[in-house]
């Protein structure tokens, strides 16, 4: 006894719907024989049977739907059909396979999630940061803890370099990675268009820690005696009436909010950067030749309390109103003084400005802050014995220096550079 | 060091078919134009007169059948060089390559090799506009049984063909058009090109810069200017789309720690893709940036040169890329 | 030439048997089919078993035979072990390509016998590229090409006849035209039904004969391998033909009316032979009785065989890409 099931005609077909029986119980069957007629999704197919035998009886009924492999019909087989062992007496190796994995007990499908909720619970914290594949590693092999960096990579991403610096200053190691070191310079040229030399003043990351107040004053070490080493320095003096500048800001001072008010030192800035319309060769820098800078942007020097200096960049001033420059210089040197400036703005300047402040020497000679080639001194402003008008007056006096780089410009630019820097000065209400 | 030549990318192309027929009685070179005219960008001229015509054969403008029959020929014995004047018909016999080149050997069990090498011309850069500047490679490299390469320097333009007929399996080569007239020295004796392994074109610390084919000079070029500016690329020329030697660029961007991938393809679903992708299975934890990707922007190529430029990455691109991932 | 007046009673014996052998295999190989034993897709050859037969009978050993997808019986005609046929489409490494081509990749290098070829024409330019091969390394074999009518509704048909041709190279195309392209009849795909005018169009000699009968097709095969093979040049051979299963297993035949099959089946080649040899004394009652009992026992043993085979590992899934031994 043998039974004949739904065949199986193509791999993408799952069931048939038996329409018609084309034989009865009691029939003879040869091989060949078709057995009955089968609605399937591509049309109506005859289902042939491939034994010798007797139709029994029938095992589903016109109408029914059966998936392949389902008993149809009962037959009595004849004789010694091919012996072909059925489908279900011999398992397939790979199925066989997946079984014994589907059937190896309680898999821990529970645990894994447990497991895995369980971690991510505790690295809930860890997710939120953003650091590169490679800090975290470094992170954890050295027990840094992310939460306290602040990435400098893209998005503000945590880098192997900010893990570096912080396992560096752990260690009051007063050198950043080299790596980080070159990678910073030459970015930062590139955005300074060019700029070729090296950018040695600058603060190796904005978080504040010791050995980094060394490392600047090997930076200023460094850039000062190059320009010293390299560059030609000439120098000029002006002296000049500030009577004019000083009552105009005292006048305007004295409508402001005390947090409004404005410093001398920005109407010097202001000065030079509108003096350098006439000599716009001072704002420039020096790579096998002048190239002048399409930008204005006026380095200002800050000292250190610890000593050394910084010179982050007043970017555009000759765009900038005296307000504006005002809200830069509050907003900078703080910063500058805790050390966290933006690299950027301590690679952008063009030309730079250092001014002593109130009870400072008189005169202070600039070095020049390669590559550029001109930086401006300011003094103390101090009353002087000055001639006014054919008569003998004292008055308030800056002297103001210009330090040039005698490979760029002559005394003569310099000079007129003073003269217009003057003029600008005289007439503070236009500044 | 040894002498060097000076010679363009054409000639190098030209030395390598030569050397070819010399060394192997059963090398022919099979294409359209290659005989009479000499060679659709004059790769093959003089070969026909020097070779005869059973050596160098003239076919019709029927890609698929030409191409089926170097298969063919190299199923009975013979090693073909079957030039498809450009990558732009290739998708006529595409058939007879994906059907047949790179499946006989499985379907048969091991049994049948497959020793046949088709060159096509490729590449964007001459104002050929949509129809004539495919950038195809990834289509092929996607495609198992196939080996994949790719000249993207005068040396290989020398070498490879010979490495190529020495494979018992169906080698695609992709030449450039535009790479045709350059000139550059290249060893005297340069030998036989390894296509089984990537080139570190230039060593760096840096970032690792990984491309092929047009990308490769133009990387290279973009990495002279970053060095300049204190940056040390290293540049990686793949050299061999399929099989892929991940070997060698995931111990670069080991090193290096970050990745900018540069081709001309189309960028969805380009060899990058594929780079990239084994970058994040393979070395995720030595990433300190997100891995980059320059290609090709989606766009058929129009004609016009200024947009043409702007539809693949160059060598400013390249730069410019860099300098971002560095500095964020 | 050997005519119908020549044949022998020892190679009609064999003929007939052979006519059986591939009748019952593929009978079995229905019923395994539904028993899921054979998978995929199945091309059942039933009815134009003259034809393969008549034109294999013909050839040499070292001839190269390339047949489509619907190629079972052009195996066993070329001597192909039944069982490792079976074991193939069982998928057991025992099979002829290891399992892993099946019903539609039959492949035997030794029987000089190349598939198996599952894109409708695809295999035509390997059969010219063949050909030219035999043309170039001056060897006297021939190569044969087995295709259905649909396949000369493909371009690559046009361009292989036309490269043969354009070459003068020794190769017999044989059109298995048996009346329906999948569902599709000829008249419904074809503007001028008579395949061989398009044979002649390309300047290669063509004839059609009926397929329903062996000893016309291996008249007309005898003279066209001769042809072959003293003139180098191609020969188109349409053999009118049909089959009397469906398509493939999967296939409710909607496209064609059971009178007309029944009508065809009167024609079946077989039983036609089989009286033929009985009326012409080349075979005996008792050989007929006796060969029924040797059909049967080597079909099971063909199954048997095929059961009894492995499954490749797992592990092994990525051989046969590449060449696992590089040197050709």
């Amino acid at each position: 006894m043998t039974e004949f099931l739904m065949p199986s005609l193509g791999a993408d077909m799952e069931a048939g719907t038996l329409v018609e029986w084309k034989k009865k119980p009691g029939d003879q069957l040869k091989p060949g024989d078709i057995i009955a007629e089968v609605e399937t999704q591509k049309g109506l197919i005859e289902i042939e049977v491939f034994e010798a035998g007797i139709l029994e009886d029938y095992l589903i009924e016109e109408g029914d739907k059966v998936p392949v492999g389902a008993p149809m019909a009962k037959l009595k087989s004849e004789g010694t059909p091919g012996k072909i062992p059925e489908k279900d007496s011999e398992t397939h190796p790979i199925q066989e396979k997946e079984q014994a994995t589907e059937s190896e007990g309680p898999v821990p499908s529970d645990s894994i999630s447990e497991e895995t909720s369980s971690k991510e619970k505790s690295s809930e914290e860890k997710h939120r940061i953003k650091a590169s594949p490679l800090a975290r590693s470094i992170a954890e092999k050295n027990n840094v803890d992310l939460t306290s960096l602040t990435g400098t990579g893209e998005g503000g991403a945590i880098t192997k370099a900010d893990v570096e610096q912080a396992m560096a200053g752990e260690k009051e190691t007063p050198k950043q990675s080299p790596e980080t070191t070159a990678v910073k310079d030459t970015v930062e040229k590139k955005a300074e268009q060019e700029t070729p030399s090296k950018q040695v003043m600058e603060p190796p990351a904005p978080s504040s820690k010791p050995g980094q107040q060394e490392s600047i004053r090997a930076a200023v070490a460094a850039a000062m005696s190059r320009s010293n080493r390299e560059i030609p320095h000439y120098y000029l003096e002006k002296k000049i009436d500030m009577l004019a500048a000083m009552s105009w800001l005292k006048d305007t001072n004295r409508q402001r909010e005390i947090s409004g008010r404005l410093l001398p030192a920005v109407l010097f800035i202001k000065a030079v950067a509108k003096a350098i319309d006439s000599t716009p060769a001072l704002n420039a820098v020096w790579d096998n030749g002048l190239q002048l800078k399409n930008e204005v942007n006026i380095g200002f020097v800050i000292s250190l309390r610890a000593g050394g200096l910084l010179v982050p960049a007043i970017r555009n001033a000759d765009t900038k109103n005296v307000d504006e420059i005002m809200t830069a210089l509050n907003d900078m040197i703080p910063r500058a003084r805790a050390l966290k400036l933006r690299s950027s703005e301590l690679s952008d300047s063009t030309i730079t400005i250092t001014s002593l402040g109130e009870n400072g020497a008189e005169k202070v000679f600039g070095v020049i802050y390669p590559p550029q080639v001109a930086i401006v001194g300011f003094g103390s402003i101090v009353n002087e014995p000055l001639v006014h008008d054919g008569m003998l007056a004292v008055r308030p006096v800056l002297h103001v220096t210009l330090a040039g780089d005698h490979r760029a410009t002559d005394g003569l630019t310099g000079s007129r550079f003073l003269e217009a820097l003057n003029n600008h000065l005289q007439n503070p209400e236009k500044l | 060091m040894s002498e060097t030549i000076k010679i363009t990318y054409r000639e190098a192309l030209k030395a390598g078919i030569r050397e070819a027929l010399f060394n192997d009685e059963r090398v022919f070179l099979m294409g359209e134009d290659v005989g009479r005219y000499g060679g659709a960008f004059a790769v093959s001229k003089g070969l026909l007169e020097e070779f005869g015509e059973d050596r160098i054969m003239d076919v019709p403008l029927s890609e698929a059948g030409f191409v089926g029959a170097g298969i063919g020929a190299s199923l009975a014995g013979l090693k073909p060089i079957v030039e498809v004047m450009t990558v732009n018909f290739a998708m006529l016999p595409m058939d007879q390559i994906a059907n047949n080149a790179a499946t006989l050997l499985h379907m048969s069990g091991g049994q049948l090799n497959v020793p046949v090498v088709i060159r096509m011309s490729a590449g964007i850069g001459k104002q050929l506009a949509a129809q004539h500047s495919h950038s195809w490679e990834p289509l092929f490299a996607h495609i198992p049984g196939l080996i994949v390469v790719s000249v993207g320097t005068h040396e290989d333009a020398r070498g490879m063909l010979s490495t190529a007929l020495n494979s018992p399996d169906p080698v695609i080569i992709f030449e450039y058009t535009s790479m045709l007239n350059m000139e550059a020295e290249i060893p005297a004796d340069s030998g036989p090109t390894d296509i089984s392994r990537a080139k570190i074109r230039r060593e760096g610390k840096d970032i690792s810069i990984i491309t092929y084919g047009i990308g490769v000079y133009k990387a290279l070029e973009a990495a002279k200017r970053l060095s300049e500016q204190g940056i040390d690329a290293e540049v990686i020329d793949l050299r061999v789309l399929r099989p892929l030697d991940e070997d060698c660029f995931i111990k670069s961007v080991s090193k290096t720690h970050r990745a900018l991938l540069v081709e001309e393809a189309w960028s969805t679903i380009n060899v990058s893709s594929e780079v990239s992708a084994r970058i994040m299975e393979k070395a995720f934890y030595e990433l300190d940036a997100p891995v980059k990707r320059l290609g090709g922007i989606e766009v058929p190529i129009p004609y016009p040169l200024h947009l043409e430029n702007a539809s693949v990455p160059q060598v400013e691109d390249i730069e410019n890329a860099v300098i971002k991932i560095l500095r964020p | 030439m050997e005519t119908k007046d020549k044949l022998s009673a020892e190679k009609a014996e064999k003929l007939l048997y052979q006519l059986l052998l591939m009748r019952k295999f593929e009978e079995k190989s229905a019923e395994l089919y539904t028993k899921e034993k054979i998978r995929g897709f199945l091309h059942l050859y039933i009815g134009e078993e003259a034809v393969a037969t008549g034109v294999i009978q013909a050839l040499k050993p070292e001839d190269n035979v390339l047949g489509t997808y619907r190629e079972h019986a052009h195996a066993l005609a070329r001597d192909v072990d039944a069982g490792a046929i079976m074991a193939e489409m069982y998928g057991k490494q025992e099979g002829c390509s290891r399992g892993r081509g099946g019903s539609m990749h039959i492949f035997d290098k030794e029987k000089n016998f190349f598939g198996g070829s599952a894109i409708v024409g695809g295999h035509l330019p390997l059969a010219t590229g063949m050909a030219l091969a035999s043309k170039k390394l001056k060897k006297d074999n021939i190569t044969v090409c087995f295709f259905g009518e649909g396949a000369a509704a493909e371009g690559i048909f046009h361009e292989a006849l036309n490269l043969a041709s354009l070459w003068k190279v020794p190769v017999l195309f044989v059109c298995e035209n048996n009346l329906y392209a999948m569902g599709t009849a000829l008249r419904f795909s074809h503007a001028v039904q008579e395949i061989e005018k398009k044979g002649q169009a390309y300047g290669i000699e063509s004839k059609a004969v009926d397929g329903m009968d062996l000893l016309k097709v291996m008249a007309a095969a005898n003279k066209a391998v001769e042809q072959v093979r003293n003139s180098g040049e191609p020969y188109l051979l349409v053999c009118n033909t049909y089959r009397f299963r469906a398509h493939s297993m999967f296939d409710a035949e909607l496209y064609r009316k059971k009178s007309e099959v029944e009508k065809w089946k009167k024609r079946d080649p077989i039983p036609k032979f089989r009286k033929y040899l009985l009326k012409e004394n080349l075979i005996s009652e008792t050989q007929l009785q006796e060969m029924e009992e040797r059909l049967e026992t080597e079909i099971q043993k063909a199954v048997d065989f095929a059961e009894a085979g492995t499954w490749e590992a797992k592990e092994e899934l990525t051989r046969f890409v590449y060449s696992e031994n590089p040197e050709s």
